[in-house]
């Protein structure tokens, strides 16, 4: 096994869950760009304010993949609210951790979940998340 | 014809143990650890497995372990890297007249760039004077470099008093090349930032060293060029080198008391019977401020290549001046730091012990040296007694 | 499983004709090589003779061979050593865009160390630009630096031609710049021959040839200066210090002989895997496009780019087939940094992130090949499949 993916890494890695564009999404997160490294894109479909399906697609390393895969997993069924407050660290935890130079991967997921939902808020309510802004790290340099 | 290693100073034997350890780390699992496959994995386990061996040993963590390809290079990149990284701090370096080249000559190269180096004096058992460094110690002082024991004549430096002194003024190193192994090393006890370490000084193979440094010290690399040993030290890892230093440690640290007790033992065996059987001979270095397996002395009226070359004929193997001078016939320049008389100088002979050496072994060596050193007086011209 | 190694440009398994000649030095005759009495005296032999079959395989005399640890410190050793064995006569170096970084790391110490650096062009396939090779070199260059063949994109450099350019750069009598040559990837495996070539020092590692880990050498033409980089003794001719590596030197000179005498048929073997494969990425992997020069190419090596996805989870989803590759070089693979080596040949940003490295050895077989080209092709696919650059 590649230094420092648990197995949990391997297994999303492996077998990610929810991959693939989504069809008429609420929201879609588009982080990251090709010249510094991974790009992540995150669907949500949302009814009453509850995330109801997720998916995404990911152009980056072992970590990138399952961390996306990780995400869906988790702000799947959760209220709109509850989905944000689904930091980046939540999601290294339910990955039994990540080597510590593949931590930003996780950072790419949790802004791409956030782009998501801001873009269904824009969509809706015509106002974004009030102070997002993807980290220095997705947007690239 | 029999033959007996006494020269475990220069180099030891690897331990058949070590060997095997090695063995499948050539063919079999020949990975290059940053790979990220299944083959690269398997080698950077072995590195982390030998990283903690190594660190267990001298009682420090597994990362502030850097594998290097030898204690000279261990030693070349503390005096490059800790000088050319605090050089905004300071240009004063502290080390030793009795230090190996290894040290010395680094320091003269920097002292071209710029830098100024205090070469301590020692007294005539080798002994460097705590209070000497105190002395020594200014404002712009980055490093202080003594080592923990002589290759040569096998005192041992009062590493922790002068650690007490010169406590979080400036980094302190030791060159522990000879004393890894050999006795108790334990480099929070030492206090020092700083220990080089060698492979083959310790039954474990050549090619492979390593540097400990303690965690925030500030220091630049010295081999350059990949991002291996967290970027302290770059090129591919000599992988069975390194799991042999990690075998080596382990089983340094399983079996130091009774390779301390056994060598001791010996050791003063050999000195006492020269001793008694040969007049006019001089023991160099401290009398029990000393590595358990030097033994080192001056024969009056004889000197040292002959003794070496005849007692090679006897199956001998031991060594005059240090092994990395004996291509020139001057006076080691630590014989002549403990201010030894050049006519003595000139007939040292150092016996070094280690782990395979017998009470027999010692019994041999007495038996023909007190017979060498009786013919090579006898042709001496400078020789007045006995004839 | 299955396991097909592809990836000896990272590190290659030592020959077991190499290990066998190796082992008696590792565990009977020991003896540190600088002292006098008999079992010094034979391993200071078999470094001799280690040091003849080395120099044999590049065509040079024996001492102009210095034994090292790794190519990494032959090259800070060439580089250090060279400049400042010549700082009088001048501070410029110039380079090529597609080293090493054992090379470009080294050489912005000697930046900060008051050198003057100019790093050369390479075209799109990684030939260095021969024009601009000239125009660089001033009187004051005292130093030139330039890879026998990429690790990462396989291009073999014209150094009888830059050697030329060199010399003829200085007609004038003055003495012309030294010439040094990071021969890692191209010793043992292409002929190297440093008296043709007109090369002043050349790095090499026995890894690279089924020698051990841990042993490398610098080629130093008779006459050239330079300061030791390891002081503390007087091995090698006081130009390297430390204890000889006895065993991995014996390892280093054994695996040299057998380079040199095996490189016919290995080679012939290297080029018929490396045809088949690309033949077989073509039809099978359009989006994969081939780095580096088709025709000057290390015969071992075959790199590229594949569209839309991500180097390290290609060679995941291969390591989990069995199949070891690398992506980018071993030393980037780690690093989260663009390739600077693929930038230099003009890569596209966005593609540079999806370089991947076959490599093959002696020992590698056409079925390892097949194996290979029926596994990818649909780790690809996934992979695509779950991009987000690839729409539809």
């Amino acid at each position: 096994m590649p230094e420092g993916y648990s197995e949990k890494v391997m297994d999303h890695f492996r077998n990610p869950h929810n991959v693939g564009e989504m069809k008429d999404p609420d929201g879609i997160g588009h982080v990251g760009n090709p010249v510094c490294g991974d790009i992540m894109e995150m669907y949500i479909k949302v009814k009453d304010n509850v995330i109801t399906d997720a998916k995404f697609k990911t152009f980056g390393c072992g970590a990138a993949i399952a961390t996306s895969s990780m995400m869906t997993d988790l702000v799947k069924g959760k209220t709109l609210e509850e989905a944000l407050k689904v930091s980046n660290r939540a999601v290294v935890e339910a990955l039994e951790g990540l080597p510590p130079r593949k931590l930003h991967c996780s950072v790419l997921a949790e802004d791409a979940l956030k782009g998501a939902i801001n873009d269904y808020l824009l969509k809706t309510t015509g106002k974004g998340l009030p102070d997002w802004k993807p980290h220095e790290e997705s947007e690239g340099h | 014809m029999k033959r007996i290693y006494l020269d475990y100073a220069a180099t030891t034997p690897t331990h058949p143990e070590v060997v095997a350890a090695m063995q499948p780390y050539f063919s079999e699992k020949f990975g290059n650890p940053s790979s990220l496959h299944a083959f690269g994995q398997e080698a950077r386990s072995a590195v982390e497995q030998a990283r903690e061996q190594v660190a267990k040993l001298i009682n420090a963590r597994p990362e502030e372990i850097v594998f290097t390809s030898s204690g000279t290079e261990a030693n070349n990149f503390v005096l490059h890297g800790i000088s050319f990284a605090n050089k905004d701090k300071g240009n004063h370096i502290i080390t030793s007249q009795i230090e190996h080249h290894a040290i010395l000559e680094p320091c003269h190269f920097l002292e071209k760039q710029g830098f100024n180096a205090t070469y301590l004096p020692v007294d005539k058992y080798g002994l460097v004077n705590p209070k000497d460094v105190e002395k020594a110690l200014t404002d712009k002082t980055i490093l202080v470099s003594i080592m923990h024991a002589n290759n040569e004549i096998g005192t041992i430096q009062p590493i922790e008093e002068i650690s007490e002194i010169i406590r979080e003024k400036t980094y302190f190193h030791t060159d522990a090349v000879q004393t890894v192994g050999s006795i108790p090393v334990d480099v929070n006890k030492l206090g020092v930032d700083l220990l080089s370490l060698s492979g083959h000084k310790l039954y474990g193979p050549k090619g492979v060293g390593a540097l400990y440094i303690k965690k925030g010290t500030r220091m630049e690399s010295f081999i350059k060029g990949g991002g291996q040993e967290r970027n302290r030290r770059a090129s591919t890892e000599n992988v069975p080198g390194i799991v042999g230093l990690g075998k080596a440690a382990e089983l340094a640290r399983k079996e130091l008391n009774s390779r301390q007790k056994h060598l001791t033992e010996l050791r003063d065996k050999l000195i006492k019977g020269v001793k008694n059987k040969i007049p006019e001979v001089v023991l160099n270095g401290h009398p029990e401020l000393r590595l358990p397996k030097n033994v080192n002395l001056s024969v009056k009226y004889v000197e040292g290549e002959s003794m070496l070359l005849n007692l090679d004929l006897e199956g001998v193997a031991a060594s005059t001046g240090s092994a990395c001078s004996s291509g020139s016939t001057e006076p080691s320049h630590v014989l002549k730091a403990i201010g030894l008389a050049p006519d003595l100088a000139q007939g040292s002979i150092r016996f070094s012990l280690g782990r395979l050496t017998t009470e027999d072994d010692i019994n041999y060596v007495l038996d023909v040296f007190v017979k060498i050193v009786d013919k090579l007086r006898k042709m001496s011209p400078i020789y007045k007694g006995g004839a | 499983m299955t396991t097909v190694y592809l990836d000896h440009v990272a590190a290659n398994p030592v020959d077991k004709r190499v290990a066998e000649t190796m082992m008696p030095y590792i565990s009977g005759n020991y003896g540190n090589p600088s002292a006098l009495y008999e079992q010094g005296r034979i391993a200071a032999q078999a470094i001799d003779k280690a040091r003849q079959q080395v120099a044999s395989l590049i065509n040079a005399k024996p001492e102009e061979i210095i034994f090292t640890s790794c190519g990494t410190e032959s090259n800070n050793f060439a580089l250090h050593g060279l400049a400042q064995a010549n700082i009088k006569k001048g501070k410029h170096i110039i380079t090529s865009a597609i080293e090493h970084f054992s090379i470009h790391h080294p050489l912005k110490t000697l930046e900060k160390q008051g050198f003057k650096v100019t790093q050369v062009p390479v075209d799109g396939n990684g030939i260095v630009k021969l024009d601009e090779l000239k125009k660089a070199i001033t009187p004051e260059t005292i130093l030139i630096s330039i890879t026998h063949a990429s690790n990462e994109i396989g291009t073999i450099e014209p150094i009888a031609e830059i050697s030329q350019i060199i010399r003829q750069a200085t007609g004038d009598g003055r003495q012309a710049p030294c010439f040094h040559v990071d021969a890692v990837q191209a010793a043992g495996v292409i002929p190297v021959d440093v008296q043709t070539l007109g090369i002043d020092a050349l790095s090499l590692a026995a890894d690279q040839f089924y020698g051990p880990k841990g042993i490398a050498a610098l080629y130093l033409k008779k006459g050239t200066r330079i300061l030791p980089f390891l002081e503390g003794g007087i091995q090698e001719g006081g130009k390297r210090s430390g204890t000889e590596n006895v065993s991995g030197i014996v390892g280093m000179g054994k695996a040299a002989e057998l380079a040199k005498a095996e490189m016919k048929e290995r080679t012939a073997l290297l080029k018929k895997l490396q045809k088949k494969l690309m033949d077989g990425l073509k039809t099978k992997v359009p989006t994969f496009h081939l780095t580096g020069d088709a025709e000057q190419r290390l015969p071992n090596h075959v790199s590229g780019c594949v569209e839309f996805i991500e180097g390290e989870s290609m060679s995941m989803f291969l390591d989990m087939e069995g199949i070891s590759v690398s992506t980018g070089s071993a030393c980037v693979s780690k690093a989260l940094k663009a390739s600077h080596v693929l930038l230099a040949v003009g890569v596209a940003r966005e593609m540079v992130n999806g370089s991947i490295v076959f490599s093959f050895g002696k020992d590698t077989t056409e079925a390892d090949i097949d194996y290979l080209l029926e596994k990818f092709p649909p780790i690809v696919e996934r992979l695509q499949s779950m991009s987000p650059l690839k729409k539809g």
